[in-house]
């Protein structure tokens, strides 16, 4: 860990606290921590107040305020990840290293704790160390791990092998088999000119490939149309939704489409500035990202007057999160690019008109941008032809779980869910999840049900759940998942998503009743009906489904009796009994 | 002729820019609210506000009043979703009536009884939060603390010192003074300012002072919260 | 004509309390004889009996601090078709939850050089809970203490047969 250069980082970021997040990264990076003295620096230094630099830097979870190992490993804790046995290395590397998991070693060496989904569900297990992705972790791989950090080694000079990424594409249809070259979407838009793109895109009749499904030309449209002196375009790049990946495929391998749909965006709705929002956990495409900007500035591709066309000058700023599922939400990772805590804003207004400084901001996919810049080269008709009438195009699919072929999948909208299976070779799946946490648990009885926005809605995860899983495993990860990323705005979801994680894990423990059933249901609606957000809204949804479509799964779990404690009596008793040394009859109580 | 919407059956008349909830409150009905408060900025973290326009659920907090919505206020179905609201906002912290300066004068148990909550429903999550009582005038009790951000919006809107703000995340979202150390004592808060005024709980308290007025005589002992005219502060 | 009614059988107790929801029901004054002609006390402070009898009625003044606590309360929802939390305490565990944060380890050894072990002492439990904690609660009665007047009300309505309901003035948790 080496003391990080307060003053030279402060100038690299030119003192803009918009740019906050990346310096707290920054910090992180280099020292380990975030200790009360650089919040104080780093506040002073941008005029902001301290508290609040304290709150941003206590939000994310890439953040710790106080100290971590100096190697910090992160499990991912994906559903995926545990099917892969995650849990067993991680205790292997817990017992390895001699560190309990979530604790600091005594030589504040190494922790291992445990993050949301690092999106290599198709190549996991995975972990994060001190940010950088390991996957396909097995027994060797952990013990090469654990003598790397036992030797004390940088991690920089670990085994590149550990720190390899596959993009494991098996099919391809428009977006992933195109072979259009950098720039040239955004000649094509300068021929069509700023409008004729703008009608072209509305022609498509693409929709967000987010999940939400809106017109992506009506939403360049608004933010054309809003008042304000400046127009921004942010690429979503903050793929957290568990199960999801394929936005990692494609900012590794079609960025340059990436990048020019961006371009074009801003050609068509007269932005001059542009961000790609990239999530923390994929901080191995920061450095190519980076290359592939300067490379676009040398180009002519960014920069003042594109492509020699006059008057448009257009820019790309990468801002990395830094592990905050919220984020994803187009609000929240606004107030993210900001330099705040990720909390949704209360819509409307929309960004579309009170986006990024309160300014008219269009806020898209990654692949929707990719699909945008085809449809400028290709026609508006062109796009339509595929998929269906409400769901024109492709949609590129994350798939993993039980299945042979795990990976990134195109195919035009309205596949059925069995039509996917059989393409990635999953027998006898016993439900998939569609869409990550927050979407549709579906069971066999709707495999023939289509993948597009008018039937099952999907933001692209597709995970699959062989006949020998428990699927209430699949609801008790979840429920731990929403309450490890709710952002705690709102009562609902705060309370909410952790009593609902307490009453699913005594169900899970075999310590639940009909009672809890009632109580998880129950918070279940609260949430759907107020909270602030959508995680609010969906963070209940898995439990829902699963007591709607696979009940028995909960209620074999059930104690036969109509109340049991909410806690464990007995165990109750243990620290008094460890103190007097008493183990007599009346110093245990049974449960019932 | 002004614009109107409906709310339980009954006209309301707005102007425009007003939200739902300002328009039934001027008109003289009462929506239950803990994070809103007249003098700032709509909010919406609370959500025990949460009415139903043209049958979906939305805090009428941010809301923006229209002409024609049709929105249900006191029905079984929202007395019951506030009412849980107001249990978690209880299981989630520690609110011990009893020894609280503030009871009788504060908005959450005000609430409590407006709702009718006898019991917490929910299984109590006892946090650990200890109280900063390093001030000469003021203290903080944390276990108190609803996260309703008065005193954050308050000291950064009105009293200009940006005291307080919020760290953490869900569960483990919390109130932080602005100060290294952490202590109230180290910040520029003073005993006059808004911040400390506004707090509709007993987390911010000012010293010596607590049971000036008796237990039985305090704001919402003589009327329930729902019948307190909007401007009346405790 | 219908048959005389039979009193109906009340057993109160205070767990971890402090007696002062007791003290509350003495308050309802001289109506505490109308109420012995309409109710039989079996288990209660008031009549010293040890242990409780089948009852229509059992009202648990207290949270749970120790194992006794949870026995006693076990034998209440045992033998009471309808049991109350009666007070602060039994419904969130009140003042005695005020030590929920410390360490019950070292609390007791801080307190006593040699910490007792006589096994007719109860071991305190490491956190105090609400009696909903560990049995069902059919009604609850807030206050600390609840008012004489709600306590009335309270048992008023429950004798009449009527769905027990306390207004503006009653529902109080101070």
């Amino acid at each position: 860990m080496q003391a990080v250069d307060v003053k030279g980082l402060l100038e690299r970021h030119r003192h803009d606290p918009t740019r906050l997040v990346q310096m707290l990264r920054e910090v992180q990076a280099a020292e380990g921590w975030i200790s009360p003295t650089r919040i104080t620096e780093l506040a002073g230094a941008l005029g902001l107040p301290r508290a609040r630099v304290e709150g941003v830097a206590g939000f994310y979870a890439f953040f710790a305020t106080t100290p971590v190992g100096a190697y910090r490993v992160l499990f991912s804790d994906n559903i995926t990840d545990r099917m892969l046995g995650s849990v067993a290395l991680r205790e292997r590397l817990c017992a390895k290293l001699g560190v309990g998991p979530g604790e600091v070693r005594a030589d504040a060496r190494v922790s291992v704790a445990v993050t949301s989904c690092t999106g290599l569900c198709d190549q996991g297990p995975a972990l994060l160390v001190n940010g950088h992705a390991i996957g396909r972790l097995t027994d060797a791989r952990i013990d090469l791990i654990a003598r790397c950090i036992e030797a004390q080694a940088p991690v920089e000079a670990w085994p590149p092998e550990l720190f390899r990424i596959d993009d494991v594409i098996h099919r391809k249809d428009l977006i992933l088999s195109s072979s259009l070259r950098p720039g040239e979407a955004l000649r094509a838009a300068f021929a069509r000119g700023a409008d004729a793109t703008l009608e072209e895109l509305l022609r498509s009749g693409l929709r967000g490939r987010g999940g939400a499904g809106f017109t992506t030309g009506e939403k360049w449209r608004a933010a054309k149309l809003a008042p304000g002196p400046t127009r921004f375009v942010v690429c979503n790049a903050d793929e957290g939704e568990p199960g999801t990946f394929k936005d990692r495929v494609l900012l590794s391998r079609y960025l340059d489409l990436v990048l020019d749909g961006m371009t074009v965006c801003g050609f068509a709705i007269g932005a001059q500035k542009g961000f790609i929002y990239l999530r923390g956990e994929y901080l191995f495409l920061q450095a190519p990202i980076e290359a592939a900007l300067a490379a676009r500035r040398k180009a002519h591709l960014l920069g003042r007057d594109v492509l020699g066309h006059r008057g448009f000058d257009f820019e790309v700023e990468l801002h990395l999160g830094a592990g905050s599922y919220v984020c994803g939400e187009e609000s929240a990772l606004i107030e993210s690019l900001e330099g705040k805590r990720g909390i949704p804003r209360s819509r409307p207004p929309y960004p579309v008109t009170h986006g990024y400084l309160g300014q008219p901001t269009v806020v898209n996919n990654v692949e929707t941008l990719v699909a945008a810049a085809l449809v400028t080269v290709n026609g508006g008709a062109w796009f339509a032809k595929h998929g269906t009438a409400k769901s024109p195009g492709t949609r590129v699919h994350s798939v993993s779980g039980d299945c042979a072929r795990p990976g990134v999948y195109e195919f035009p909208m309205g596949l059925t869910v069995q039509e996917l299976l059989d393409a990635c070779g999953a027998k006898n799946a016993q439900a998939v999840q569609v869409s990550g946490p927050s979407g549709t648990l579906l069971g066999p009885a709707e495999f023939r049900r289509k993948l597009a926005f008018e039937d099952v809605a999907t933001a692209g995860a597709f995970t699959i759940f062989g006949e020998t899983r428990d699927l209430l495993d699949v609801s008790v990860n979840f429920a731990h998942f929403f309450a490890h990323e709710s952002c705690g705005f709102c009562t609902p979801c705060r309370v909410g998503t952790t009593l609902l994680k307490k009453s699913i894990d005594a169900i899970a423990a075999e310590r639940g009743t009909r009672r809890d059933v009632k109580v998880a249901l129950r918070l279940a609606v609260l949430m759907r009906d107020t909270s602030h957000c959508a995680l609010g809204h969906t963070a209940c949804a898995h439990f829902l489904a699963l007591h709607e479509k696979f009940k028995p799964t909960i209620d074999r779990r059930l104690s036969s009796l109509e109340f049991l404690p909410t806690f464990d009596l007995d165990e109750a008793l243990a620290p008094a009994r460890e103190v007097t040394g008493r183990d007599d009859g009346q110093a245990h109580l049974e449960d019932t | 002729m002004s614009k109107t919407f409906t709310m339980d059956e009954r006209e309301i008349p707005f102007v425009e820019g007003q939200t739902v909830m300002q328009a039934a409150l001027a008109d003289g009905v009462y929506v239950p609210h803990l994070c809103a408060h007249p003098e700032f900025k709509p909010h919406g973290s609370c959500r025990v506000c949460t009415v139903k326009v043209n049958g979906r659920h939305a805090a009428s907090c941010t809301l923006a009043a229209r002409e024609g919505l049709v929105v249900e206020n006191q029905t079984a179905e929202l007395r019951e979703l506030r009412r849980e609201l107001v249990q978690l906002l209880f299981v989630e912290g520690n609110h011990f009536c009893p020894s609280c300066e503030k009871s009788g004068d504060c908005k959450l148990q005000a609430l409590g009884y407006e709702l009718e909550v006898k019991t917490l429903h929910f299984t109590q999550l006892f946090p650990d939060r200890p109280v900063d009582a390093s001030h000469p005038d003021l203290m903080l009790d944390f276990n108190r603390c609803i996260l309703c951000e008065l005193c954050v919006r308050a000291s950064a809107e009105v009293d200009g010192r940006h005291v307080f703000a919020l760290s953490g995340r869900g569960i483990d979202k919390h109130l932080i003074v602005n100060s290294e150390s952490g202590r109230l004592a180290d910040t520029s808060i003073a005993a006059t300012d808004t911040a400390v005024s506004v707090c509709p709980v007993g987390v911010i308290l000012k010293k010596g002072r607590g049971f000036r007025v008796p237990i039985g005589q305090r704001t919402y002992d003589a009327a329930p919260i729902s019948a307190m005219p909007e401007g009346k502060k405790p | 004509m219908s048959a005389p009614k039979r009193k109906l059988k009340v057993a109160t107790t205070s767990l971890a309390g402090c007696f002062g929801c007791h003290m509350s029901l003495l308050d309802i004054d001289e109506r505490i004889l109308k109420l012995l002609e309409l109710v039989e006390l079996d288990r209660s402070p008031l009549t010293d009996i040890k242990h409780c009898g089948p009852c229509d009625l059992g009202l648990v003044e207290g949270g749970l601090c120790n194992a006794e606590n949870v026995h006693v309360l076990r034998e209440f929802r045992k033998q009471c078709k309808v049991l109350v939390a009666v007070g602060a305490c039994a419904i969130n565990g009140g003042l005695p939850a005020q030590r929920n944060h410390l360490d019950v380890r070292e609390c007791l050894t801080s307190v006593y050089r040699t910490v007792p072990n006589d096994p007719e002492l109860p071991l305190p439990l490491d956190h105090v809970h609400p009696i909903n904690d560990v049995v069902r609660i059919d009604y609850s009665l807030p206050g600390c203490p609840p008012p004489a007047d709600a306590l009335w009300q309270f048992l008023t309505d429950f004798i009449a047969g009527r769905t027990p309901s306390l207004g503006h003035g009653l529902i109080h948790y101070d």
